[in-house]
């Protein structure tokens, strides 16, 4: 049963990825990518990672996808027209990528697999206590990231501030 | 139980597909897309050969979440302003840089 869902979610994930690759509606494309991460964040509690699954539904689904569909709308030429987004490069994208899935699928033969038959149960629990004394640099970099990266955003897409000032 | 190659294989197709939205779309927005699928990607082989006893693969592709977020904010934000200067987030015609 667990078997059978892994591959469900597998090739739903893949599914829902390849229509990003060949919709040519940006709308679309957005709405797929909700399928992908939610597949990808179920594909996160098979590696007994629930609190990163959670995660992962919270900030891509709730935060990032919005922010993409709000792009869209607000890079649409003309409203009540569908944004059409066609492709180029078709040959070499493709040679190009068949040649990094065949260089990565054999290099992923060479690996070891790390005893992913005994989880260790990471309860958030024992999650916030590392990242509070091991990960405890990473996450205030992490933080000051974030506000550089809220800072950047707000002074880039924000009001010309510049020409009010002189 | 899953053998970890069976993630592997996931992470290494979904990689893939991100790599050739990245290589072949010309929307802004599209590119972007692939990209988060790449670090999606990249996620699930943190998390898959992530070693019994530690909870370094989950650190790790917690700090990827975050990093995610982080770019994609600024990168729209920068996608709004050229739609500003140029009317268009074609990348093929954007091909100037200054005013």
């Amino acid at each position: 049963m667990t078997e059978v869902t892994f591959y469900f979610f597998g090739i739903l994930t893949l599914a829902s990825a390849f229509f990003i690759l060949i919709t040519k509606n940006v709308l679309h494309a957005a709405l797929s990518l909700v399928v992908t991460l939610l597949s990808v964040a179920a594909l996160y509690v098979f590696t007994n990672a629930e609190f990163l699954a959670v995660t992962q539904i919270m900030i891509y689904v709730g935060g990032i996808v919005v922010l993409i569909v709000f792009g869209v709308m607000l890079t649409n030429d003309v409203s009540g027209k569908t944004i059409i987004s066609g492709s180029v490069n078709r040959l070499s994208g493709t040679i190009i990528t068949l040649t990094v899935l065949v260089m990565l699928i054999y290099s992923g033969q060479e690996l070891t697999p790390i005893a992913t038959k005994v989880h260790n149960t990471a309860s958030i629990e024992n999650l916030g206590e590392h990242l509070m004394t091991t990960y405890l640099l990473p996450f205030e970099i992490a933080a000051l990231l974030l506000l550089i990266a809220l800072v950047a955003a707000s002074i880039i897409a924000g009001h010309d501030l510049q020409s009010k000032i002189s | 139980m899953i053998p970890a190659e069976h993630f592997y294989y996931i992470g290494a197709a979904l990689f893939s597909i991100g790599l050739a939205i990245v290589l072949t779309k010309r929307n802004a927005i599209m590119i972007l897309m692939g990209v988060e699928l790449m670090l999606n990607a990249s996620n699930i082989n943190f998390l898959a050969y992530n070693k019994a006893g530690s909870l370094d693969g989950q650190f790790f592709a917690l700090f990827v979440i975050v990093v995610a977020a982080a770019e994609a904010s600024v990168a729209l934000a920068i996608v709004l302003k050229v739609y500003k200067h140029f009317k268009t987030i074609n990348l093929d015609k954007i091909a100037d840089i200054k005013d």
